[in-house]
């Protein structure tokens, strides 16, 4: 009763939250350290040789992104980043597991990726300091709206120029550069998007918020302001067409429809979406042979295929997934190697977590996708700006769907499409580009926790202001 | 390597793995921000005499308003202004409103005077509200106070650009 009598409340802005971010990260660099030493106990019963050196990168890339946090975004969510390179080390680790397996190591599946898949999860690390060094604050994004719209026109367009794309799986939306690699510049184009839609429905959002009719519990929206939906819908079903991949297409067609129903608050759109969504996806399914293929499979994972000894893939990832069960095989005791090609290391990384970590693992896996994305939606709640808001949906919203385009399509809920698994899936692009997407996520998060500039040293010295009447 | 070990070692696996997805979710949990509560106590300890002398009042005037009415209101809510939906459980101490820091409420307004108000028991159990001498009035229900009134269970109480409430 005393102890109510002296208390104050007031209120008070959110902290700094540097020092959990840290504890966080540290747990995120020695689980996958754990994971790697289990491995390597799994397959050679001892501990890896390259266990301190793996340790020592992956710490080094945690603590220079957790220092220049500290410095350049102090206020910014304390998740993010530990979550990011908690993935992104666990999918270092199945990679290196894979590489174990010598049907998989072989030089035409281009050996060993776990290496590389390190140095590019370092440029990946690399591009998200620079993003907080020189992006210092989200708004001036703002101002390339139209040049964004330009540039991920040409990114997307890049792997359809003949010459400079390349068709690999039947997917054409590779770019390769002469002497650097191949480059998949729909994932960096999925960032530069995200800023074109934020910038131009933040100024557009009231013509299509408010100029409609109400038709059936419906608000239908002016004909003329159907341009852009339809224009975006058109754009993604030429990538769905001339590139023939389907989860790219999905991406950003979903993605507008997301930014859009969040800028007008309108159920409508969302309708509208799905509508030409089905009937883009039915039409070129029914005449497009590769897509056709994919969503045959999907129907019938397990009607023989003359690919793959007989076997489609997608029956593959559902048996490991099936021999996992509830608690998995055990890190490097699973028979993912079965499911063959390239794809094991990127597309179907799933199905090797599925089997050696089983459901609970998965399960574990999705969640830490799911609190990433909560993280990003939760910093687009907090953002002041109409801008901020809408970029932070979009990214987190990008990201929401390309997990679930990857996951579905592994799991058999939708068909498969050529996409990565951000952050656990073998792709430089993808890596270096979803290390990107964080670093603005963080930046939106520091300006929107950043508390308001201080008041005057003490108020009680302060005049009280008089109404005036 | 043996089967034992290996068990062990898929096991544990798993269980940091949540482990780590639990503490994410406790990180999650405390990062609330709004309103704080904090304990004078520490600021009273260097002058005690004061001190043993309060609870001996706060406990009449607590039991004197519940025996007094039977439906009397047990908590202050804020309903308008930067601190909305704080609660102050009303235990017969009297609470003052204003900028200054040792206010029991302390309004981040500048329309508010440092010691803007207060709220005390009277000896029948009842809350007053008292204008301390503000710049720009206390209100209670569009009137602004010119002396001691005692408040009405859910009638509003305006300060500046904050509202509060008496509930049960």
């Amino acid at each position: 009763m005393s102890s109510s009598n002296t208390s104050t409340i007031s209120s008070v802005a959110a902290p700094s939250r540097r020092n959990t971010e840290l504890a966080m990260l540290v747990f995120a660099v020695l689980i996958p350290v754990f994971a790697y030493v289990n491995v390597g106990l799994a397959k050679e019963d001892s501990v890896p040789a390259g266990v301190l050196g793996y340790a020592a990168g992956l710490g080094c890339l945690a603590a220079v992104a957790h220092l220049v946090v500290r410095k350049f975004a102090p206020y910014s969510d304390p998740l993010l980043l530990p979550i990011a390179t908690l993935l992104n080390g666990l999918g270092l680790v199945l990679i290196w597991r894979l590489d174990q397996e010598p049907s998989l190591t072989t030089p035409a599946l281009g050996g060993p990726m776990a290496p590389g898949q390190l140095m590019w999860s370092a440029v990946g690390v690399g591009l998200f300091v620079v993003v907080l060094l020189f992006l210092k604050d989200h708004r001036v994004l703002q101002r390339y709206t139209y040049i964004s719209m330009a540039a991920a026109l040409v990114l997307l367009i890049m792997p359809m120029v003949p010459g400079l794309g390349a068709n690999v799986n039947g997917a054409r939306i590779w770019v390769r550069i002469p002497g650097l690699g191949s480059l998949q510049p729909g994932e960096f184009a999925k960032i530069v998007i995200a800023v074109f839609f934020a910038g131009y429905l933040m100024v557009k959002r009231d013509a299509l918020a408010l100029a409609s009719r109400r038709f059936m519990g419906l608000y239908l929206p002016r004909g003329r302001d159907l341009g852009p939906i339809l224009v975006i819908w058109g754009l993604s079903l030429m990538i769905l067409v001339f590139e023939t991949d389907l989860g790219t297409s999905l991406l950003f067609f979903g993605l507008f429809v997301i930014m859009l129903y969040v800028a007008t608050e309108r159920t409508s759109w969302i309708v509208f979406g799905l509508l030409l969504s089905a009937l883009g996806a039915v039409s070129v399914a029914s005449f497009n042979s590769h897509i056709g293929d994919r969503v045959d499979n999907w129907l019938n994972p397990l009607a023989r295929s003359p690919l793959n000894d007989g076997v489609t893939e997608t029956a593959q990832a559902m048996y490991s997934f099936g021999s996992g069960g509830l608690f998995g095989s055990g890190l490097g005791q699973g028979y993912s190697r079965l499911i063959g090609g390239i794809a094991t290391k990127s597309d179907y990384i799933l199905a090797t977590v599925g089997e050696e970590m089983g459901l609970t693992g998965l399960m574990a896996i999705v969640v830490l996708y799911g609190l990433l994305i909560e993280r990003g939606m939760r910093t687009a709640l907090a953002a002041r700006d109409p801008f901020g808001k809408l970029l932070a949906v979009g990214l987190s919203g990008a990201f929401a769907l390309q997990c679930f385009v990857v996951a579905g399509g592994v799991t058999a809920l939708i068909p498969l499409t050529g996409m990565t698994m951000p952050f656990l899936a073998q792709g430089g692009s993808s890596v270096i580009a979803n290390w990107a997407l964080v670093a603005i996520l963080l930046r939106i998060s520091d300006t929107a926790r950043r508390p308001a500039p201080a008041p005057a040293p003490s108020p009680d010295a302060e005049m009280t202001q008089v109404v005036r009447t | 390597m043996s089967e034992l070990t290996l068990t062990v070692m898929r096991l544990g696996f798993l269980a940091v793995l949540w482990l780590f997805v639990i503490v994410a979710v406790q990180v999650i949990r405390s990062d609330l921000f709004g309103t704080r509560v904090t304990r004078r106590a520490a600021a009273v300890q260097d002058r005690p005499p004061p001190r043993p002398q309060a609870p001996p009042q706060d406990a009449r005037g607590g039991r004197g308003g519940r025996r007094g009415q039977r439906g009397a209101p047990t908590k202050l809510v804020v309903t308008e202004g930067s601190l909305t939906g704080t609660t102050v459980t009303l235990q017969g101490q009297t609470i003052t409103l204003g900028r200054a820091h040792d206010s029991t409420i302390v309004l981040d307004d500048d329309y508010a005077s440092s010691r803007h108000a207060r709220i005390y028991p009277d000896r029948d159990g009842r809350w007053i509200v008292e204008d301390l001498g503000s710049t720009n009035g206390t209100y209670l229900d569009r009137t602004r106070l010119t002396s001691p009134v005692p408040i009405p269970p859910g009638a509003p109480v305006r300060i500046g650009k904050t509202v509060i409430e008496l509930r049960k």
